[in-house]
């Protein structure tokens, strides 16, 4: 036990870092799959073409072979980005395909009526999105979004294959130094657990909070 | 592309239609600028050298590679063989009647739901070697990867049973089955047909789950590329080329699973279950 104890402000940054990451990766995601999402569903006929050539190619990408080509790649090229931050690129970049398909999802599962009703008024395609189609989308979004952030969360991990000192890379260091182990693997393992589940808790009160009574 | 999508917006008038035209120049534009920035430094960084291509055409490296490719095949091949009928299991626990049995398969589910695969490998690889528990290389990778994604496979297979007309049940008990040819003549049939396009796609994330044989040293892919650059120094080329085999096997698995559901399309009396879309993507 005191393995942990021990190294409590070593870890607790690491959780930190961890945190970081997914909230930074998250917010991106959100941003960019938003505007691809827009893109996907737009009258625009090669920004169409692009959203979907991004989401297919972001969406079957493996992340870890998208952070090797960033943080290994990019400097071969001449570019070079902090270790954090391509991390947080990375996860933003193959996080955003996902954020963009439940986009569309919403999107989707909004009746066809409601959007000939608000053209049949004359909205143009921005207020038709802006004032009929996306708030009533977004409830059908918030699992799938919630799905997303737990999913940045989780493969935030991966970042540590590459040496970005979050939470699993600082658990796997302890482990070469100290003997038992494994109470920081259960450490490690409690915290993510914690994260994940308040992150379903807080989706499943908001979605709660939204649906309509009827 | 759906009704809903196609109903955003008007027929566009010569106005609109202008604005279109306008705005398909500048994106075109804009993308193509892009892509030549991107080009333009590789090439000024030498990237782009005809040599540090033509070499994956030779035999030696098309070997490492397709090595590479054999071992990603396998791993994901013996992970879907073990995390399908577990994640079957795990579901029809998690919709017993019995109190414990539920509890054991929701816990089960949840823990391996929320912890990431990697952590979970470091375990098997540095941690529990210390307590004798010493897997060959290929089971460290398999054996995580077949405990995170039974439980979201589970999850899939209860959305299917769930996404059934209650009817279905009640007309099996009504013809006097019992609750398990109730499951395996009535419900399963059906749950599985509605789910096989989500579970088509779990193929892709298994595949992307196999890359952590990185981390474990298991030769698939990422780990060959890596012997590759170690000797070759041609990282860009060989991890660009490797990503494009990821990318073209999961594409091809994306289309099965779209044409697979298009194919079986969508019954009457069951709604639609859950989409890949609300799957975390979680390698």
């Amino acid at each position: 036990m005191h393995v942990i104890t021990d190294n409590l402000g070593f870890l607790l940054q690491g959780v930190l870092v961890t945190l970081e990451l997914t909230v930074l990766g998250y917010v991106g995601a959100l941003v960019l799959g938003t505007l691809m999402a827009v893109f996907r569903v737009g009258p625009i006929p090669p920004l169409r073409v692009l959203g979907t050539v991004y989401v297919e190619f972001f969406r079957n990408i493996p992340l870890l072979s998208l952070l090797v080509l960033v943080i290994f790649g990019l400097p071969d090229a001449g570019v070079t980005i902090g270790l954090f931050a391509s991390g947080a690129i990375c996860l933003a970049l193959s996080a955003s395909a996902f954020v963009c398909e439940a986009m569309r999802g919403g999107i989707n599962s909004v009746s066809v009526g409601q959007a000939e009703a608000a053209r049949a008024i004359g909205l143009s395609f921005t207020q038709v999105l802006r004032f009929v189609i996306l708030p009533q989308a977004f409830r059908t979004m918030v699992q799938p979004l919630v799905n997303v952030f737990i999913g940045v969360l989780l493969s935030s991990a991966l970042a540590a294959a590459v040496g970005v000192p979050e939470l699993t890379n600082r658990t796997e260091q302890l482990n070469l130094q100290y003997a038992e182990a494994v109470v920081c693997f259960v450490f490690a393992g409690v915290v993510y657990l914690a994260v994940a589940l308040a992150a379903g808790a807080v989706g499943g009160r908001l979605e709660h909070r939204m649906a309509i009574r009827r | 592309m759906s009704t809903a999508t196609r109903v955003l917006f008007d027929a566009p008038g010569p106005r609109a239609r202008r604005r279109t035209t306008i705005l398909t120049v500048v994106s075109v534009i804009l993308v193509l600028v892009v892509i030549g920035l991107a080009l333009a430094q590789l090439g000024r960084a030498g990237q782009l050298e005809s040599y540090r291509w033509s070499a994956f055409t030779t035999a030696p490296y098309l070997k490492v590679i397709g090595n590479g490719l054999l071992g990603t095949l396998k791993a994901t091949g013996m992970s879907a063989l073990l995390a399908f009928p577990l994640g079957g299991l795990l579901a029809l626990m998690r919709l017993s009647a019995r109190r414990p049995v539920r509890w054991l398969a929701t816990g089960y589910i949840e823990l391996f739901r929320s912890i990431p695969l990697l952590l979970l490998i470091y375990a098997f690889l540095l941690a529990l070697p210390r307590y004798h528990v010493n897997l060959p290389i290929f089971w460290k990778l398999v054996v995580p990867i077949v405990l995170v994604s039974s439980a979201v496979i589970a999850e899939v297979f209860r959305a299917g049973v769930r996404a059934l007309d209650r009817g279905q049940t009640e007309a099996a008990q009504a013809i006097g089955l019992r609750y398990w040819q109730s499951l395996r003549l009535v419900v399963l049939p059906q749950a599985i047909r509605l789910v096989l396009p989500t579970l088509i796609a779990q193929l892709v994330t298994l595949l992307k789950e196999s890359t952590l044989g990185y981390a474990v040293s298991y030769p698939e892919l990422m780990k060959q590329g890596d012997f590759l650059t170690a000797r070759t120094h041609l990282l860009i080329q060989t991890y660009v080329i490797i990503a494009v085999v990821y990318v073209l096997i999961n594409f091809l698995l994306g289309q099965i699973a779209a044409a697979v559901d298009r194919r079986l399309g969508r019954r009457p009396g069951s709604r639609a279950p859950a989409t890949d879309a609300g799957m975390a993507p979680t390698a």
